[in-house]
């Protein structure tokens, strides 16, 4: 085992994902105490420029036609190979969609031990210590990382910035064969124009699970209308169909920003801050006082949700 | 199609959760235990793919705490053909590793052409059920599928990435599915068919034949300390949506 730390970089139609910058910005801090450098690795084909931004001590690009999309099969069978030859102290992996299809496999795959849903990592005298959101964020775990091991990291867990860079990335072909894939990526599809697009609102008013059924959406449009407001959604709601899937916020949805972000009935979980931390002014109306989104928001109340927007409403009128 | 569903049984969020006196892990005493949510997606898929292409679904699980029947006659009456459980001398917290290399061992000899999991669960520290088993079994993965057919060895499966947008795969069977959303919200099963099931049907028992487990070494856990709280409003609803609305006029967010 090297002291190296491996980092998964991820890119779709090789624009480069913003964790694959705070992993490699992460592994820089910690290599310095460890001891050791930190790859970067990127899968693709034809995309040498987005490959040559990291600001890792070594950047490899695995060009091959069967990489140009995301691949689960291929991914996790290169990345394999490529964790199997240089045996880093750490990999690092996007707690992502992608890359939570190579996480778990690689560390089944290559006997490591794996830690999930890593939210801090911590070097000390040759001892990581990862830290992971258990239990929808509502525990967290220290664990010590004993030999080589890999960690998913969630997503906006470090500083982007650090990670950005202009290495040369040392082109390679594929380290295994990858004709005989039993997975063809088929085709993206890309979601039907026409919704509002809620990147673009100032006021977004978000329902989530506690809004309790279909019906009750018009409470919530009502005062979204009221408020000059568009109304957002997080997981279960679209999930349900209770709202279209372009309304979501959060890790598989968008990531929003407005000036008020007003929410109702979400409880916090990590999915869903991913993609809303950074509003101007968070307001949570939850009936779980330890809902972990009272941690985030800046005002809440434990009011019900119901009777908050139906008085809004009147106020508002 | 020969389908079957892997699934967890976790500590249940309902409840306020207890830590253990070293502050090691929960206190499992204290904890209930309910069927991952994710998993309740699968077993919908599940029913989904018999019901439009046929075949048959098996459930499976660890029964780590010796409470896994009820979530086994609940997938019974939701229109899985048999259950099966892992029993075996297991205690709390049976961690997702562990539980993965006991359900390949006995998938393994199912032959299955198709096996489902909930893409995730709250407790997964050390890896995610599916891309584990697919590891094990050598079946090819993909996972936060929220789409998918089966036809005669080939299956077609919608992955979600951010921003709305998906992937299509096509992928030769058997393979391993980490389902995020089955394609209907899971359909409910009344009381009275469980209890039916609870009557009449036969679980199927696998003995573990592995007792030798292999937990991450967790230093510490915690509720997290948060670096700030919500100012939190107090009062009827009036008051409270007076307040809102005035934090609302003093940033001119509202005329």
């Amino acid at each position: 085992m090297s002291n190296d730390i491996l980092v998964m970089t991820e890119q779709l139609s090789g624009k480069v994902n913003d964790i694959s910058y705070e992993m490699v910005g992460k592994a820089k801090a910690l290599a310095g105490t460890l001891g050791g450098e930190v790859v970067a690795v990127m899968l693709g084909s034809g995309m040498s420029d987005a490959a040559n931004s990291f600001a890792a001590d070594t950047t490899i690009y695995v060009d091959d036609p069967a990489l140009a999309d995301f691949n689960p099969e291929a991914y996790s069978k290169v990345i394999a190979a490529l964790v199997t030859e240089k045996s880093p102290r750490l990999t690092m992996i996007g707690s992502t969609t992608m890359g939570m299809d190579i996480g778990a496999w690689l560390a089944a795959k290559t006997n490591q031990q794996f830690v999930a849903y890593v939210a801090d990592l911590a070097a000390a005298d040759g001892d990581l210590v990862a830290t992971s959101q258990l239990y929808a964020g509502k525990l967290t775990a220290e664990v010590a990382l004993e030999g080589a091991s890999v960690t998913a990291v969630l997503a906006g867990a470090f500083p982007a910035e650090a990670g950005r860079g202009s290495t040369a990335a040392e082109q390679i072909a594929s380290p295994v064969p990858l004709n005989d894939l039993k997975t063809k990526f088929v085709q993206l599809n890309r979601p039907e124009g026409g919704d509002i697009d809620i990147t673009a609102q100032e006021k977004l008013v978000a329902v989530g699970r506690g809004i309790g059924g279909e019906d009750n959406i018009e409470l919530a449009e009502e005062l979204a209308e009221a408020l000059g407001a568009v109304v957002a959604a997080s997981r279960p709601v679209t999930d349900a169909g209770w709202l279209p899937k372009t309304r979501q916020v959060g890790k598989s949805g968008v990531a929003v920003k407005p000036k008020l972000y007003l929410m109702l009935g979400i409880s916090g979980a990590p999915e869903h801050l991913e993609g809303m931390k950074d509003a101007d002014l968070i307001i949570a109306v939850n009936t779980d006082a330890n809902a972990p989104i009272f941690d985030v928001a800046h005002y809440g109340t434990t009011c019900d949700l119901f009777d908050v927007a139906e008085a809004m409403v009147e106020a508002l009128e | 199609m020969n389908i079957v569903v892997a699934i967890k049984h976790v500590p249940s969020l309902t409840d306020e959760l207890e830590l253990n006196d070293e502050g090691t892990n929960l206190d499992f005493d204290m904890v209930d235990f309910a069927l991952s949510e994710w998993d309740e997606q699968a077993i919908e898929e599940a029913a989904l793919i018999k019901e439009a292409s046929g075949g048959t679904v098996t459930v499976i699980g660890v029964d780590v705490i010796e409470e896994l029947d009820n979530v086994l006659h609940t997938a019974l009456a939701k229109g899985a053909d048999k259950a099966v459980k892992i029993v075996g001398d297991f205690e709390p917290p049976l961690e997702s590793r562990d539980q993965a290399r006991l359900l390949a061992d006995a998938i393994r000899g199912m032959s299955p052409d198709l096996v489902l999991t909930g893409v995730q669960a709250i407790d997964d520290l050390n890896g995610q059920i599916g891309p584990m088993l697919a590891a094990y079994l050598d079946m090819p993965y993909v996972g936060v599928v929220v789409g998918m057919r089966a036809i005669a060895g080939t299956a077609t499966v919608e992955k979600e990435y951010a921003g709305g947008v998906t992937a299509e795969f096509k992928v030769s069977l058997p393979m391993v599915v980490g389902i995020q959303a089955a394609a209907h919200p899971p359909r409910y099963a009344p009381v009275s068919k469980i209890r039916q099931m609870a009557k009449t049907a036969v679980i199927d028992e696998i003995e573990a034949d592995d007792d030798e487990f292999d937990p991450v070494s967790i230093i510490k856990m915690s509720k997290p300390v948060a670096a700030s709280h919500a100012e939190m409003i107090d009062g009827d609803p009036e008051a409270v949506a007076e307040k809102i609305i005035g934090l609302l006029r003093e940033r001119g967010l509202l005329a």
